[in-house]
This record gives C-alpha cells, sequence and structure tokens, in this order.
C-alpha cells in the first residue's frame, strides 16, 4: 500500500486536472478548484517542510559540534528572531485598533526585509557579474565555427542593447545601426531556436506527465 | 584571512568611513565628473585595455581579481560622469506602450508583481514608470504577487508614486484607485483558480479586508472583468506560467517585463501575438521609461550597463586575440 | 531619518561589503553573512507561508459561520500536515502521498499547458506564410523583411527540432539540416549569454548604487 495510495492519487489528480482543460463543468470543474485550492495550502507546507527541515540539520550540527556548527546556531538564531518578529508583528496588526499588515513600511518585519534580507539576497546574485566577466576572459574562446557564431551573437547583444552600440556604428546607414542588428537576432534568430527548444521541451513533458500519471514513472516515490 | 588581506580590508574600510564622514567644505556631495574627468577616466581605462591585451599576448593571463576590479570600475565611475547617450526604442516596448495608450480611464490592470529584491534593480524602474503612467491616465490596479516578495515591491513602486507626486497620497485612494491582493503560493495553481474566481484564491487583500468590501473590486469576478494584464518577472513563477494560463485558456490580453535572463525564452511568445509587447532587463525599463516621460533609475544605469558590456566584449576579445595568436604559432 | 532607519542603512551596507568580500577570498564575514541570509530567508518564507496561505486559505476558511463548504479546506490542511511527516524518519513514507498529489496535480495541468502554448500556438505561429493577400491588397501583402523574418523562423526552428532528433543518425541532408539548426542554437545561446550578463551587470550596478549612493551619498 506504501506505493499503490501514491500512484492512485497520483492518476486521479493528474486526470481531473486534464479532463477539466475539456469539461470545465461539473464534477471535473468543481474538482479542479478543490485541488487548485488544496494545492495553494500543500504549498505552504511545504516551504514548512523545507524551513524546519533547515533548522533541524542545523541543529544536529550544533548538537554534534560539527565543523563551523557556530554558523549553525547564527542561522537559528537568525531563522527565530526573524519568524519571531513576523508572526509579532503580524498578530499585533490583527488585534490593532487600525488594523496593520505584518509587511508595512514601519513594521519590525519590514525592517528585517530592508535591511538585511534585501542586501542581502541582492548581493549574493550581484557577484555573479563579476564571475561572468572573469569567465569569460579565461574561458571564452573561438575553437571552432559554433563558438564563433555564440560570440558574434553575444557581441552584438550586448553592444546593441546599450546605448554605446549605436555610438560605435553611426557611420552605418539608418536602419542598420548595433540596435537594429540586436532588435534582428532577437526577434529572428533567437526565437527560431528558441522556439526550437520550447517544442523539444513541450513535447518530452507530455510524454512524461503522461507516464507519471500512468504510474510508468515512479522516481518521485523514492525507495521503500 | 592572512596579513595581506587584513591591510587590504582595513584600508578599504578607512577609504569608506573617509566618504562617509568626509565634510562638505572638502568634498561636495553628490559627485559629479565634469566632461574632461569623464573624458579623461575613459582614455585611462582604454590603456589599461591595451596593458591588459599586451599582458595576454604574451602568455600572462591576469589575475582574475584585477579583472574583478577592472569590472567594479566599469560599474561604478559611470555613477559619477554626466554623459547621456540616445538610443532607440525596440519595437517589443513600444508594443507595450502603445497597448497602455489605447486603454481607456478607468480600466482595470491586473498586475502581477512575480519579483524578489536581487532583480529589483532591472524590474523595480520599469514597475515604478509604469505605476506612475497608470496613475496619470487614471487606469485602475489590481496589484497581487505568485512571489512572497512581490507584494512588497509593489508597495515600494505605490510609494515611489507618492514621493514623485505628493498630491496623489490624498487624490489615489486605496480600494478604489488601487488593491494590493497580497501573494498566494501554488504558482500556476494561483492563476488557474483566478480563472474561476479571484475572490476564491483572495478571500482577504493584504491588510486583510474581505475581498467583498473592497470598492473596485465589486464587478470583479474573474479574468473576463479585468481590461489588460502587466507582468513584471524574474523567473518561475512568472511569465510563461502568465501566458499559458491567464493568456491562452483565459483570454486575457497581456504584457510583461522580464529580467534580461528571461526575455530571450519569452520571445517566441512575443512573436506569435500571445504577449503584446515586451520589457526586456534594464534597457527595456529604459525604454520604458523614456516612453513615459519618466525618467528614473533606469536611464542613470544605463551608462554603466554601457562600460560594463563594453568591458566583457574587450575582455572576451583580449582573450581570442592571444588565444588565435597562439594557434597560429603551434602551426 | 530616525535611529531605526539610519541604524538599518549601516546594517545593510555592512552586509553588503561582508558579501562582497568573497571576491577576495572566502572569509569568516563572508560566512556569516551567508548564515544569516540562510537563517532569515527560511524566517521570511516561513512567516510569509503562515499569514499568507494557512491563515487566509485556511483558518479564516474553516472558522466563517457564512461558509458552506467549510470542511473543504481540511483536506487540504490534512494533506500538508501529512508532508511534514518526512522530518521523521520512521513515519517519513507518508509524505509520498501530498507529494504524489503535487505531482500528479503538476503532471495533470502542465500536460495540456505545454500542449497548448509550447506546442501547438509555437508550431501554428511558425507556419505562417511568407507573404500572403489582404483586402486592401488581393494580389499581394508582404514586405521583402517580413519575408525573411518568417521564413528565417520557420527553417530555423525546423532545423533545430531536426538536431534534437537523435533516434536517426545525422547524416546526409538530414545531417546537413540538422548542423544549420545548431547554428540557429549557437546564435540563441549566444543572445542568451549576452542577456545573461546584462542582467548580472544590472545587479551590481543597483548594489553599488546603495552602497556609494544610499549609504555615503555620493552619488546622485
Amino acid at each position: 500500500m506504501r506505493r499503490e495510495i501514491p500512484l492512485a492519487i497520483t492518476f486521479i489528480v493528474g486526470v481531473v486536472f486534464a479532463v477539466a482543460y475539456f469539461i470545465p463543468h461539473y464534477p471535473f470543474g468543481k474538482l479542479q478548484d478543490y485541488f487548485s485550492d488544496w494545492f495553494a495550502i500543500v504549498a505552504a507546507f511545504a516551504i514548512w517542510l523545507g524551513a524546519l527541515n533547515l533548522v533541524k540539520m542545523s541543529a544536529i550540527k550544533v548538537g554534534r559540534k560539527r565543523p563551523d556548527w557556530p554558523l549553525s546556531v547564527l542561522i537559528i538564531v537568525s531563522f527565530l528572531i526573524t519568524a519571531g518578529v513576523g508572526f509579532y508583528e503580524g498578530y499585533r496588526g490583527l488585534f490593532a485598533s487600525q488594523t496593520f499588515s505584518f509587511r508595512d513600511p514601519g513594521t519590525a518585519f519590514d525592517w528585517i526585509y530592508v535591511s538585511v534580507y534585501t542586501p542581502l539576497s541582492a548581493t549574493m546574485f550581484a557577484l555573479l557579474a563579476f564571475f561572468v566577466a572573469s569567465a569569460s576572459y579565461r574561458a571564452f574562446r573561438t575553437r571552432n565555427l559554433e563558438a564563433t557564431l555564440l560570440l558574434l551573437a553575444a557581441f552584438f547583444v550586448m553592444l546593441g542593447r546599450v546605448p554605446i552600440g549605436d555610438l560605435l556604428t553611426t557611420w552605418l546607414p539608418p536602419g542598420y545601426q548595433m540596435s537594429q542588428w540586436a532588435n534582428w537576432i532577437m526577434s529572428v534568430l533567437n526565437t527560431a531556436g528558441q522556439r526550437a527548444i520550447m517544442i523539444g521541451i513541450a513535447l518530452g513533458l507530455i510524454s512524461n506527465s503522461l507516464r507519471i500519471m500512468l504510474g510508468l514513472e515512479r522516481a518521485y516515490l523514492g525507495g521503500d | 584571512m592572512n596579513k595581506k588581506g587584513l591591510i587590504i580590508s582595513g584600508l578599504i574600510v578607512i577609504a569608506l568611513l573617509i566618504c562617509k564622514f568626509i565634510p562638505a567644505s572638502i568634498l561636495h556631495k553628490p559627485i559629479q565628473f565634469s566632461p574632461a574627468v569623464s573624458t579623461m577616466i575613459v582614455i585611462v581605462m582604454i590603456l589599461v585595455f591595451v596593458f591588459v591585451l599586451i599582458r595576454t599576448i604574451q602568455g600572462k593571463l591576469i589575475e582574475r581579481r584585477v579583472v574583478f576590479v577592472f569590472v567594479g570600475v566599469a560599474l561604478l565611475l559611470p555613477l559619477f560622469m554626466q554623459f547621456t547617450l540616445p538610443f532607440p526604442i525596440s519595437p517589443e516596448v513600444q508594443s507595450v506602450y502603445d497597448a497602455l495608450e489605447r486603454l481607456e480611464p478607468g480600466a482595470k490592470i491586473l498586475c502581477a508583481y512575480d519579483f524578489d529584491p536581487p532583480s529589483a534593480p532591472e524590474l523595480q524602474p520599469m514597475a515604478d514608470a509604469f505605476v506612475k503612467y497608470a496613475f496619470e491616465r487614471d487606469l485602475k490596479l489590481i496589484i497581487m504577487g505568485l512571489w512572497p516578495q512581490g507584494c512588497q515591491q509593489a508597495n515600494q513602486s505605490i510609494e515611489a508614486a507618492f514621493v514623485e507626486h505628493p498630491e496623489w497620497r490624498t487624490t489615489k485612494e486605496y480600494g478604489v484607485d488601487y488593491v494590493n491582493l497580497g501573494y498566494q503560493a501554488g504558482s500556476e495553481f494561483v492563476i488557474l483558480r483566478m480563472g474561476q474566481s479571484f475572490k476564491a484564491m483572495f478571500p482577504l487583500d493584504l491588510y486583510n479586508t474581505p475581498y467583498d468590501s473592497i470598492p473596485m473590486l465589486k464587478n470583479v469576478r474573474n479574468f473576463s472583468n479585468v481590461d489588460f494584464g502587466m507582468n513584471f518577472s524574474a523567473g518561475k513563477p512568472g511569465t510563461v506560467e502568465w501566458v499559458q494560463l491567464a493568456v491562452d485558456r483565459f483570454n486575457l490580453p497581456m504584457a510583461a517585463g522580464n529580467t534580461a535572463v528571461q526575455a530571450p525564452q519569452v520571445y517566441p511568445y512575443v512573436n506569435t501575438g500571445q504577449l503584446i509587447g515586451l520589457m526586456g532587463g534594464m534597457s527595456g525599463a529604459a525604454e520604458f521609461e523614456r516612453l513615459t516621460r519618466r525618467m528614473g533609475k533606469a536611464n542613470t544605469y544605463l551608462l554603466s550597463q554601457s562600460f560594463a558590456h563594453m568591458a566583457v566584449v574587450l575582455f572576451i576579445v583580449i582573450g581570442n586575440v592571444a588565444f588565435i595568436r597562439e594557434r597560429r604559432e603551434k602551426k | 531619518m530616525g535611529f531605526w532607519d539610519i541604524f538599518g542603512v549601516w546594517l545593510a551596507a555592512l552586509l553588503t561589503i561582508g558579501i562582497i568580500s568573497f571576491l577576495y577570498k572566502d572569509n569568516i564575514l563572508y560566512k556569516i553573512c551567508e548564515a544569516i541570509f540562510v537563517g532569515s530567508s527560511a524566517g521570511y518564507w516561513f512567516v510569509i507561508s503562515y499569514w499568507d496561505n494557512l491563515y487566509k486559505k485556511f483558518y479564516l476558511q474553516v472558522v466563517d459561520p457564512n461558509n458552506p463548504e467549510w470542511f473543504v479546506p481540511w483536506f487540504g490542511f490534512v494533506l500538508g500536515v501529512l508532508m511534514l511527516t518526512r522530518l521523521f524518519g520512521k513515519i517519513g513514507w507518508i509524505s509520498r502521498w501530498p507529494l504524489s498529489f503535487i505531482v500528479g496535480a503538476t503532471a495533470g495541468l502542465y500536460m495540456m499547458m505545454y500542449f497548448v502554448s509550447n506546442a501547438m500556438q509555437q508550431v501554428a505561429s511558425t507556419i505562417l506564410p511568407g507573404a500572403g493577400t489582404t483586402a486592401a491588397h488581393p494580389v499581394f501583402s508582404g514586405s521583402l523583411p517580413g519575408i525573411i523574418a518568417n521564413v528565417t523562423i520557420a527553417i530555423g526552428t525546423f532545423c533545430g527540432l531536426i538536431y534534437f532528433f537523435f533516434s536517426k543518425e545525422h547524416r546526409g541532408a538530414f545531417g546537413g539540416a540538422a548542423r544549420l539548426g545548431v547554428w540557429f542554437l549557437m546564435v540563441t545561446f549566444g543572445a542568451s549569454f549576452g542577456y545573461t550578463v546584462m542582467s548580472r551587470m544590472s545587479l551590481m550596478i543597483g548594489r553599488l548604487d546603495f552602497l556609494f549612493g544610499t549609504w555615503l551619498g555620493m552619488t546622485r
């Protein structure tokens, strides 16, 4: 029963969503609505699962004094402070004489979002700017025709999408500056390639979805 | 950290503190380079690139940290320069603006803010310009997000509009001119459910006001009661899901603003007409700011963007010049 | 600006510098900032899920006396609680039930979504006439750039799809078409690379503007 019930659930739910596309009326439409609402609740618990798992792993690391365990303490403390402030502000906002959201500017939760979460998350991704430049300088080589095509397309797009491209090509006739070439590459050549990839992925996804619904693909269930 | 690292860190910290606390009599802030100084800086940068080219041809690739410093300088110094470079408006951005211009005052627009702070430098300028344009034209905004940070980014757009036009704080009423429904987990299932009923997916707004109590939502049941959709997206869930469900299944006319990473993947939807238009990355944001005559951060950042792109292109060219020379010597 | 606003800007600046210090070398300041980021991110998502989903979509619906379907969200709640059993080794297998619900729902929905939007619509828009007739121009209507663009997209899409067909050896005319498809794909990847560079640079410009503008007040 450990495998049969999940497979049955997958089949029933999958069929409801697939059939509801063609028959949006009762009962499929109603079932689709119920399942969509449940999905939102289950998704919230999935997020909780991830957060609680992080706390569990960090606590194990602290308990067993693994290397860098003080950082795990910091992870748990940050989590508890953020979550605690969020719950406190949420309940404070609910029972205030003039209700407010825990996310409103001026709340402690918004302060954490603006002063801690935003700079950390933004800077983490911003670091990639340097690595992409360094990697391009060291590794991007025109070894063959395909690599050269890739390089030329990148050049036209990078320069054509900023004003400096048109500045370098002002000597060309109007309508043939770098920005026009970049537009043409994006709206014609890039569209063709992306479309081929899109159709290929769609066909693969359709067959894989059918395999999952019919129980032929069971990797998501894991081992016993 | 070793002694060298500590010394470098210390010097950087001291330099930053000097910049922060230096009196105005010594250094007037904000700093703006004159055209002569800006030109000198550009010449020095070109000379440094020539030096890098010579070193690379000699087989001595420059250290990655030097590349980092150079990219940082290429990004930072243009923020102090005063050049304004003209650039054309791309057809995709023009299409977005033309579609918005065709809307009548009072039209309801569903705005989906599907991005977080890392993507804000690209998407926040276009979102800010869009909100200001909508308020100016009396378009009604129904704001929601498939990303939890989205509704807070939306509030920043509203606040930016109010800062630029203080009179809007009193003339634009929450619940009448704009509403923020907040966030719901579920990605594409949120859109699917909204296709039947907005109220079922958002029984309360961001401030826990019941859906039925919000005046502008009285006659808004689902997508068929909304005139236009505008999506600001940084990834999944985002524009692709909105096109697949809201546009193709529920026939919502829609335009989008995407990060530059996502924009190439969305071009096929623009070509088919599933998306009316697309603003891609910071250049798309700058073009939209120009069209709506609301010059903002995107236009300010465009010079830095130009320098950075030029730097990356030159680094790639230098690396390949050395590679081709090496290959010829081996032959 | 009040004390907390000023303190917030300084804290944000120090955290930003801490992350940027990774460019020199991995160091303890970066690790501290990373740990704070991980913990605060988890806390942020935890709180948002509670207030926006569990409170609004579950609790308020089940306690609403005017809701005739008050019992329906309980099914979703039970499935969600079963998801949490994954945290406990011995009863973790129960979490397969809500997981299979998510997988089944996603498979069923995606099958139709991708079929319509990413397959059929894209194929229909690729098979476009190079030129045609309209009421205004009953003999011929079309521009040379438009014809070239439509034909190029059609050829590029077709050859790109041929490249992905690995069941037949890429030889002769078939191989030639696959090679042309590769060229189109290389241009696509080059365009994606160019846009990726643009995106990453934009993010860093934003951070530098915060440091040198908002914090140090040196830029406009």
